[in-house]
């Protein structure tokens, strides 16, 4: 975590689903930002170590959420993979701020701001 | 009704059975398995229907048994063993001069000997109102039925009797979604069987299920002219309600006895051995009246069997000597057990244990060192063990100090269900209700080689009636067996829970919980929102349970069935839009070719199923796909979805020099019906116009294989790592019938299928004789089956494309969120 983070909006709580996740794109990869039951955000990069699946598409559970390729979960916490399978998906910084998330990007995920 | 030809032989003397129940027919089957070739055995019964147990009368009513669960003895046993059944015609009359019955048809049957098992009737207290047409008892399954047709409009009801028997009435009822209030005269329930704490905690557990219990309550009038109403109390309170059901007690039925001259006191008079005042007539069960007893529970009656059966069969034995009895309530998720007197008195000694925490109470009463009595309530674990202790009346006076405990501190041995059993002796009482001891089971698990609950059952008869003991009779087994043991354990369905997919499927009906946070609630799930196992099948299961109900939960649906298209390897999706029965056109062509060119669409293919694979559409881009192949007509073709896949045809008589029927109208119109209804699994069919079978019917969940006079039908068929044919369910004339048995196969797979588990592993699960005997051979109930699928169609044929193209459902699916600047 030597890069300095730069906090960026992306938009009140309620634009992301319960127990769901959407996407924000950056100059340089895809976010999967999740909002779980308890009304927690987190973030993780979108693409499962295992074979680059799409973390944002999975079941999200508890703190955790299972890749929908090969049904591999990981904790929202710490990115790490559960159960026997080895592996860590990238975990993001994110803030919830009255209601409105913040997500931390590194100055290359910065480097040229694509909102789709 | 129900006439089963017996073949009478002539030499044997005549025994004639009235009462088609539970003590009449134990008797029966205790005779034929001391002398079964002594008598030529007629039985006339009530009640228009095969022997059941009367005692799961509670579980048929909440919804967690059907009247096929609690049979005991099906039609075939009556023919196997040459018993003459007529039920639904009871004996009107005894000639004991003459030595014959009369019926109510007019039936005249001699007899050599008459056995009596006339059970007892529901006492009705006689208030006015009470003969009104929405007055019930509770006693039989026409009484089931009545209560299942009234809560069908759900509304209030009234039961009258805070016993036992009205207490499992109001936790059906209210599990069937009536708002139920028990009115019980005594200050608290069950007081017969229960004491003041335990009848409290009780009362405060059904309060908590939303029961309204009044106690000190005396009914004054039930009220309505042509139908009922309400209820008055005494007191002036008036409770409105549409059902009222009486439950204040039994009385024996000594009727026909008495009217015959036999002797009558409050029920039948017999000697031990169950004969009555005339040595010809013996009787048994509820109606009779022995050393001054009327027993209203299922295991005196078991014994009477016994020692009747004994008298008949010429076999010399002591006879039956009363029964000490216990109690417990049948009523999921409440333990209440009860046995002997808990009346204190002074020279009585009490122990009581209490754990508010988890809602138990134990109250044990001894009497010179001995117990006299036991109420449990939350933990009955040890009310076997207590019961047995009172039966024995062993001195436990070393015990004392740990005798609220249990079995498992007693003397310090015996921490584990398994030891516990292997330390009890002999003669020990496992099933209460069919006085089974520890010594027969052993003995059948090893003469027998019995290597199962279901085996013990059916060569034992322990746990065969209320199945409380199930858990002991397997402890038995693998302390029998040793390592030898596999339990036939519950699988739960993710470490979210300990309960099994049928477990969570049944009490999702039975206690009527119609959405997911109310299932994980009542049904104590371990993690805050399960996980993506359990969520899934949970969805489906309420989805199934409850249609037009039940809002559809999309977060707790894979990402395929979410967003309505396959989720491929790189993260693209495939679309495969529905060609019906395999169909298309070239307006259809045109618009799949243009839809491929205007989204850069890399691959088009055909599938195994008839139909176009567009593959690698960008997630974002699927909304406007699906709105240009709606606006050509084209809908979802599910090829994501645990539901209706694909319906192969061949040309069939339409084209085919060889076809017998119109095969591709057949699919199309199948797949009319069947589309959007969601399955346990993946689902997939099949019609074939002649039997060259070119549309491969025979590996698909239903196929259809046009004959020259009709239609065979398939089923249980896939293709897959487990490669499996079908098995022909049966062969049918109409077109309107293959539509029916289609329907109701599906329906029939829906509701009792396990999330993911397609028609061949069901089949091979259940049997193919379980499927057609609930929509093959039962006709009334394929059309039931018919029905609840047409219904649930209603809601499910909406086409999710549509929905999301134009409707904006799920919008922020497919859009990317935005950094704002």
């Amino acid at each position: 975590m030597a890069d300095i983070l730069n906090w960026v909006d992306i938009g009140p709580l309620d634009g992301i689903p319960v127990q769901g996740a959407r996407t924000l794109q950056t100059a340089s990869d895809r976010i999967a930002v999740f909002r779980t039951l308890d009304n927690q955000v987190f973030a993780l990069l979108d693409r499962c170590p295992h074979k680059q699946g799409p973390l944002s598409q999975g079941i999200v559970h508890g703190h955790f959420v299972t890749c929908p390729l090969h049904n591999m979960v990981f904790s929202l916490e710490t990115g790490l993979a559960q159960g026997a399978d080895d592996g860590c998906a990238a975990k993001m910084e994110t803030r919830l701020e009255n209601g409105m998330v913040r997500v931390g990007l590194t100055p290359s995920q910065m480097a040229k701001p694509d909102a789709q | 009704m129900n006439f089963v030809p017996a073949h009478e032989t002539a030499s044997r003397p005549r025994l004639v059975v009235i009462g088609n129940g539970m003590a009449g027919i134990r008797t029966v089957e205790e005779l034929l398995s001391r002398a079964p070739d002594k008598y030529n055995i007629t039985v006339f019964g009530a009640e228009p229907r095969v022997n059941y147990n009367r005692i799961m009368l509670s579980p048929l009513l909440s919804g967690e048994k059907t009247f096929d669960d609690i049979v005991i003895n099906p039609l075939d046993w009556y023919q196997h063993n040459n018993i003459l059944l007529l039920s639904g015609d009871p004996v009107i009359h005894i000639d004991r001069a003459e030595k014959f019955v009369i019926s109510r048809s007019g039936t005249k049957t001699p007899y050599d000997h008459l056995l009596l098992a006339t059970g007892s009737d529901p006492i009705i207290i006689p208030v006015p109102g009470h003969k009104l047409p929405g007055v019930v008892t509770f006693r039989d399954v026409d009484d089931v039925d009545t209560m299942l047709a009234a809560a069908e409009n759900g509304g209030e009801a009234v039961v009258i009797g805070g016993g036992l028997l009205g207490l499992e009435a109001a936790v059906g009822l209210q599990a069937r979604g009536m708002a139920v209030t028990v009115i019980h005269l005594a200050s608290h329930v069950m007081e017969r069987q229960l004491d003041g704490s335990a009848g409290h905690l009780l009362q405060e557990e059904l309060r908590r299920r939303g029961i309204t219990v009044m106690t000190g309550a005396d009914t004054a009038e039930i009220c309505g002219t042509d139908r009922v109403t309400g209820v008055s109390l005494k007191d002036g309170h008036h409770i409105p309600a549409s059902l009222v059901v009486m439950a204040v007690g039994i009385r024996p039925n000594g009727r026909l006895a008495n009217e015959s001259g036999v002797a009558v006191e409050r029920g039948i008079v017999v000697n031990d051995v169950m004969a009555t005042s005339d040595p010809s007539i013996h009787a048994v069960g509820e109606c009779v009246q022995h050393r001054g007893l009327c027993y209203g529970l299922v295991a005196p009656l078991f014994e009477m069997a016994k020692s009747c059966a004994d008298d008949l069969a010429g076999i010399n034995s002591t006879g039956y000597g009363g029964s000490v009895t216990s109690t417990k309530l049948k009523v999921t998720g409440v333990d209440v057990f009860s046995a002997g007197d808990f009346s204190s008195g002074p020279d009585c000694d009490d122990i009581v244990f209490r754990d508010a925490g988890r809602g138990v109470y134990k109250r044990i009463i001894l009497f010179e060192g001995r117990i006299r009595g036991a109420v449990l309530y939350g933990d009955t674990s040890d009310g076997a063990w207590y019961f047995q202790l009172m039966k024995d009346e062993t001195d436990v006076t070393d015990l004392r100090n740990s005798l609220a405990f249990g079995q498992a501190f007693a003397g310090g041995s015996a921490t584990n269900p398994i030891d516990a059993v292997a330390a009890l002796p002999d003669n020990a009482e496992i099933c209460g209700c069919n006085g089974i001891c520890k010594g027969s089971i052993v003995s059948a698990i090893t003469e027998k080689n019995l290597t199962s609950l279901d085996d013990v059952k059916a060569h034992t008869k322990a746990s065969a009636s209320c199945g409380s003991c199930a858990g002991l009779v397997e402890s038995l087994l693998a302390a029998t067996l040793g390592g030898g043991y596999q339990a036939a354990s519950v699988k739960p369905i993710c470490p979210c829970t300990d309960h099994d997919h049928d477990n969570v499927r049944r009490l999702i009906r039975a206690r009527a919980l119609k959405t997911m946070p109310a299932v994980m609630q009542e049904l104590e799930w371990k993690t805050p929102d399960g996980c993506h196992i359990c969520r899934p099948a949970l969805n489906y299961y309420l989805l199934a349970a409850w249609p037009g109900d039940y809002v559809d939960h999309g977060a707790s649906r894979f990402i395929n069935e979410r967003v309505h298209a396959n989720i491929q390897k790189d993260g693209t999706y495939s679309v495969v839009p529905r060609m019906w029965g395999g169909l298309t056109n070239p307006r259809e062509l045109r618009a799949i070719a243009d839809v491929a060119d205007k989204f850069n669409i890399p691959t088009v293919k055909v599938t195994g199923g008839q139909r176009i694979d567009l593959l690698g559409v960008k997630k974002q881009d699927l909304p406007a796909v699906w709105a240009d192949l709606n606006s050509a007509g084209m809908v979802s073709g599910h090829a994501y979805g645990k539901s209706l896949r694909t319906v192969k045809t061949c040309v069939g008589q339409e084209w085919c020099r060889f076809g017998t029927q119109m095969s591709l109208g057949m699919g199309v119109a199948l797949e009319k019906m069947t589309w959007g209804s969601w399955m346990p699994h993946k689902f997939k069919m099949a019609v074939s116009g002649c039997p060259r079978n070119c549309a491969e019917a025979t590996i698909k969940d239903f196929g259809v294989i046009a004959t020259d006079g009709g239609w065979d039908l398939h089923v249980g068929g896939n293709g897959g790592i487990h490669l499996r044919a079908t098995e022909l369910l049966c062969k049918v004339t109409t077109e309107a019938e293959v539509r029916e048995y289609c329907g109701a196969f599906i329906q029939l797979y829906r509701e009792t299928a396990r999330y993911l588990e397609r028609t061949a592993p069901w089949i091979e699960r259940v049997g193919l004789k379980y499927v057609q005997d609930r929509m093959v051979e039962d006709a009334q109930n394929r059309a039931t089956l018919f029905a609840r699928f047409i219904e649930s169609q209603k809601t499910a044929q909406i086409d999710p494309w549509a929905e999301r193209a134009t409707g904006g459902v799920d919008a922020h699916e497919f859009k990317h969120l935005t950094a704002a600047e």
